[in-house]
């Protein structure tokens, strides 16, 4: 689960992580009052003013006008997802920048073309910087611990540190039998080039960081930047924080944190029902339960010249009114040209499954082809339901079969 | 023969009065897995028969603890049904109780309580299968988990994966054309789980009724690239792989916790790459993997032939460095030398 910007400073506060002064507004008038009651007025002469979307590469997006699709100018520079407001009347011109960015889309090259809708900015102080800094929390797999990692490169898009100059990023594994050790904050602080004072912050920095991930049952906590301003303090100038979604029945209070304006509306319907919806921009529509199946049931519709239209694993319970609504939100994606029903039971029995096919069938109108393919607990039975519903489907024997007839669909 | 599971097992199920428990016992003991004792804290002393419309066909001894079943019935293999915010506790118990294979079937355990799982199971005579997995079955002999049981076949092939559905999917396909199992293993699809790909080839590879071992994996982290390298060293045996996940995007997950491209790692094509580098038998398409392992031992040799093995011209650069391997005394495996750079991440 992924939460905004401004949302993961306000629990890193808890944990005493250094942020800057902020506060999070939801229209222009307010971002231009609240610059200058709270900043301008208090002698702070440059804020950043950023756009909150879950995305990241918010700093080189551009806002486009979310009717036309044209990108915004202001002051004859593009809008971007985060600027900087300097030399001047900031309040005012706060104001004017909230005014193009809120209610129009930013797309940045994590949003893809369509972009998000940004409905919230941040203003925060502005600071002068010495040194930029990343660092970053998250599970290595491979070892089964929590690793922590840091590296001068700060700024930039880590993946590209990683792939051109590994040695620039330093790593520290969190031992589950001892926790995290004052030798490993002090070999990263040191690693990073730090002394003196600067050093003695990062040292608090990192503590506090670690405590504040594992807390918070994070999966992953990323600062970049992470500062050391000119009078040497470090702080967090952008924060990235996921929460390991097995956890969250210890943290009730993170269900408000969670903005579904950010999540395609079809994906958030679909868990309501505890269906695990993803939406693609495919043709082929797929219905299947098991996650490994339904990966492998996309890649047979590509294979077999479609497209898949979304992911949708209906799980294990899978029952007729389950089944229904999964039906539901697959075919209200209008891209969808054609269905493959893909269910392998071993609890879950056929026959419910083309009870509740044949339910849908009977509710949602549909004009496409439908290839049902039932295997596994009572898929004879499964079979003789669905041809006697006076339905149309297209029955597929087994998987390769199933292949074919997309394939024939696909062609025609 | 068969591998962690079969006429040996004695097992103990943990949280076998919930309701998941209780329907996946009478499907157990209705399979003829031995099972020899429930463990629910509480209600130690009972004999347990199911409840509602399930009944048993013998009633199961239940006892407070692990350590306890364990001294009184001999237990030596343990299966979890308990909710997730208690399933790690569960493990640890098992661990503790010295039980040689634990099967955990509980699915969303949180990866803050796994971490301290895996440090113990790392320093204990353990196996762990899971957690989030649909566990292991020895045909005709022992059915442990929450699979369906008609759909295999007693026979040679080995399978893991970490996939559910898929891997009936699989088993269906080879007990249609007359390949059965020696063991079907479910690893799970969770970012922290206790035996790998790796570890379940090896066990297959020293199984000598293992003739030929089938690998599902899935996108998501590096394992089956770290099973490729091992592979290409150690296994003699045939080995047939799917990955799936190859239309998957990026950055989203895809129903298992693990299953997730990130920073563009655990790509189906970097593992794809590895796998056909390792001298493996890849499947191409999901529909095809029964017949390619009937292919593959049709063809008598433990890897594909030249033609199909020879990667394609983007790939040439790390061919090469495998290549004076493959030119020496024409052994059908690349023996000997791991493909450099894919393993090491």
């Amino acid at each position: 689960m992924k939460i905004h910007e401004y949302q993961a400073k306000e629990l890193l506060k808890r944990y005493k992580v250094p942020v800057l002064k902020n506060r999070v507004i939801f229209n222009a008038f307010d971002a231009g009052k609240i610059t200058y009651d709270e900043f301008e007025s208090q002698g702070i002469g440059t804020v950043v003013l950023k756009a909150q979307i879950h995305a990241g590469g918010r700093g080189k997006g551009t806002v486009k006008n979310i009717e036309t699709g044209q990108p915004i100018y202001l002051f004859d520079s593009p809008v971007r997802g985060v600027n900087i407001i300097r030399n001047g009347n900031i309040s005012d011109k706060v104001y004017q920048y909230s005014r193009e960015i809120l209610g129009n889309r930013l797309v940045t090259i994590q949003t893809g073309d369509e972009g998000s809708v940004v409905s919230k900015v941040l203003v925060e102080e502005g600071v002068a910087i010495d040194r930029e800094f990343y660092a970053s929390i998250t599970l290595d797999r491979t070892t089964g611990k929590n690793v922590i990692m840091v590296s001068t490169e700060g700024g930039v898009e880590i993946e590209k540190v990683a792939e051109e100059t590994p040695e620039k990023i330093l790593k520290e594994h969190i031992d589950p039998a001892t926790g995290f050790q004052q030798f490993q904050a002090r070999s990263l602080g040191f690693g990073l080039g730090l002394a003196g004072e600067a050093f003695n912050n990062f040292v608090k920095f990192i503590n506090n960081l670690v405590e504040a991930y594992e807390d918070l049952d994070c999966s992953l906590v990323e600062i970049n930047p992470l500062v050391l301003t000119n009078e040497g303090k470090m702080i967090a100038l952008d924060c990235k924080m996921t929460f390991d979604e097995n956890a969250l029945f210890r943290h009730p209070e993170y269900m408000e944190l969670r903005d579904i304006t950010e999540e395609d509306p079809l994906e958030v319907e679909a868990s309501k029902y505890n269906l695990n919806y993803i939406k693609l921009d495919g043709n082929v529509g797929c219905m299947v339960n098991g996650a490994g199946l339904a990966m492998a049931t996309m890649d047979l519709i590509q294979l077999s010249g479609g497209k898949p239209a979304n992911f949708l694993d209906v799980g294990g319970g899978a029952n007729p009114e389950r089944i229904a609504n999964a039906f539901r939100i697959m075919m209200s994606d209008k891209n969808v040209k054609a269905v493959l029903i893909n269910i392998f039971g071993g609890i879950v029995r056929c026959d419910r499954v083309a009870q509740g096919i044949i339910q849908a069938l009977n509710t949602v109108h549909v004009n496409m082809p439908v290839i049902v393919r039932l295997d596994g607990t009572n898929a004879e039975e499964a079979k003789l339901m669905l041809s006697k519903s006076g339905l149309s489907f297209k029955v597929a024997e087994n998987f390769e079969h199933a292949a074919q007839l997309v394939n024939d669909v696909m062609k025609n | 023969m068969s591998v962690l599971v079969g006429k040996q097992t004695k097992l103990l199920v943990q949280g076998i009065t919930g309701s998941e428990g209780t329907f996946h016992t009478s499907q157990m003991i209705e399979y003829g897995t031995p099972v020899v004792a429930g463990v629910t804290p509480g209600k130690g002393g009972m004999l347990y028969g199911g409840k509602g419309d399930i009944m048993f066909k013998s009633a199961v001894p239940l006892f407070n603890s692990v350590s306890e079943a364990v001294k009184k019935t001999g237990a030596n293999t343990s299966v979890i049904f308990v909710p997730p915010p208690y399933a790690a506790d569960a493990i640890l118990e098992a661990i503790s109780a010295k039980i040689k294979v634990i099967i955990c079937i509980t699915e969303g355990i949180p990866i803050r309580d796994m971490i301290p799982v895996k440090h113990a199971l790392d320093n204990s005579t353990s196996i762990l299968i899971g957690p989030n997995c649909p566990g292991v079955i020895t045909p005709d002999e022992a059915k442990i988990g929450i699979m369906p049981g008609f759909i295999h076949k007693k026979g040679n092939i080995g399978v893991v994966s970490r996939s559910g559905t898929l891997t009936y999917e699989a088993v269906k396909q080879l007990t249609d054309l007359g390949l059965g199992q020696s063991t079907c293993i479910g690893i799970g699809g969770d970012p922290i789980i206790g035996t790998q790909h790796i570890d379940a080839i090896k066990y297959f590879n020293d199984d000598p009724n293992t003739h030929a071992i089938v690998m599902i994996g899935e996108i998501g982290g590096s394992a089956e690239e770290e099973a490729a390298a091992y592979i290409a060293k150690y296994v003699k045996k045939p080995v047939i792989a799917f990955i799936a996940g190859r239309t998957a995007p990026p950055g989203r997950r895809m129903g298992h916790a693990g299953a997730i491209i990130s920073g563009g790692k655990g790509t189906a094509e970097e593992k794809i790459k590895a796998l056909r580098e390792a001298g493996i038998f890849v499947v191409e398409t999901p529909a095809k993997i029964g017949q390619t392992v009937l292919d593959a031992l049709k063809s008598g040799s433990s890897t594909p032939k030249r033609k199909q093995g020879r990667p394609p011209k983007s790939e040439s650069a790390v061919a090469k460095t495998v290549a004076p391997v493959a030119t020496g005394e024409a052994p059908k495996r690349r023996q000997g030398r791991p493909p450099k750079k894919l393993w090491l991440l």
